[in-house]
């Protein structure tokens, strides 16, 4: 049995990468798909931490918080969709139509 | 031998979030988040969490996923991100930027007190819903109606004009 330590530097590192994928891509999809791995960290972390408790709330949070994905991917899909019918290319770089 | 499961799992997870970030192909990109969500799955399993690691394999890899690579086939003709990237120095200052959020967390996450509790693995199935349904009944109802407003808002989202 790895000591949960291990497992806490590995979500950081699976954060760190998310963060840089969400930096460095252009596709919103794969940024998005960044945001999810980061979401993954976090929840490793959160089952690492209630194993060393021995508590079950860290379970229940991830599954709150796999939920809130679900919903969130459905919805940031959906909006990519509409923004790809109204301007038929896909780059970050092209949304900056809500900046002042 | 947990700690040789988790060293195998560690590498496969990290070798496939490496790889979702640097492949140009975001459907190379998909498959390797699948291959990710899955050896987390794995680790969910080794921290004796095992409902987890199935709703980690059912909800991640399996629904999301498939909302993904759908996503990805409807939008991506081909490949995509091949012309010139007119802002690639400040990207490339995602590296150093990354590479300092990871030492600052290692480091956070090292200094941290972790107080002596009982240190075991109680999370089975049992615990997790016993703990849904009593003290977490409130969020968990909220989460059905969290579930549905999404719903709602991608089928206005995705509607056609008319």
């Amino acid at each position: 049995m790895a000591p949960e330590s291990y497992y806490l530097a590995l979500a950081a590192g699976l954060f760190s990468i998310g963060v840089i994928g969400v930096v460095v891509r252009r596709n919103p999809l794969v940024i998005f798909m960044s945001i999810e791995l980061m979401l993954n960290a976090a929840n490793l972390s959160f089952v690492a931490f209630g194993h060393r408790f021995g508590s079950a709330e860290g379970q229940v949070f991830v599954f709150f918080v796999m939920a809130v994905a679900a919903a969130e991917v459905a919805v940031g899909l959906a909006i990519i969709v509409a923004i790809f019918r109204l301007r038929q290319r896909l780059s970050m770089d092209d949304l900056s139509m809500m900046r002042w | 031998m947990g700690i040789v499961a988790f060293a195998i799992l560690a590498v496969i997870a990290v070798g496939s979030a490496l790889g979702l970030v640097l492949k140009k192909n975001p459907i190379h990109g998909a498959l390797f988040l699948v291959v990710n969500l899955a050896s987390v799955a794995a680790l969910y399993l080794t921290l004796g969490a095992e409902f987890l690691a199935a709703a980690q394999v059912i909800v991640y890899a399996g629904a999301i996923m498939v909302l993904f690579v759908f996503a990805i086939m409807v939008l991506i003709p081909g490949k995509e991100e091949t012309g010139p990237d007119p802002r690639r120095r400040v990207r490339l200052a995602a590296l150093p930027v990354g590479g300092v959020l990871l030492v600052i967390l290692v480091i956070v996450v090292g200094r941290a007190v972790v107080a002596t509790g009982p240190v075991g693995a109680p999370g089975n199935v049992e615990a997790v819903g016993r703990l849904l349904f009593t003290d977490y009944l409130f969020p968990f109802e909220l989460t059905s109606v969290l579930l549905l407003a999404a719903m709602v808002g991608v089928l206005l989202l995705a509607r056609r004009r008319a």
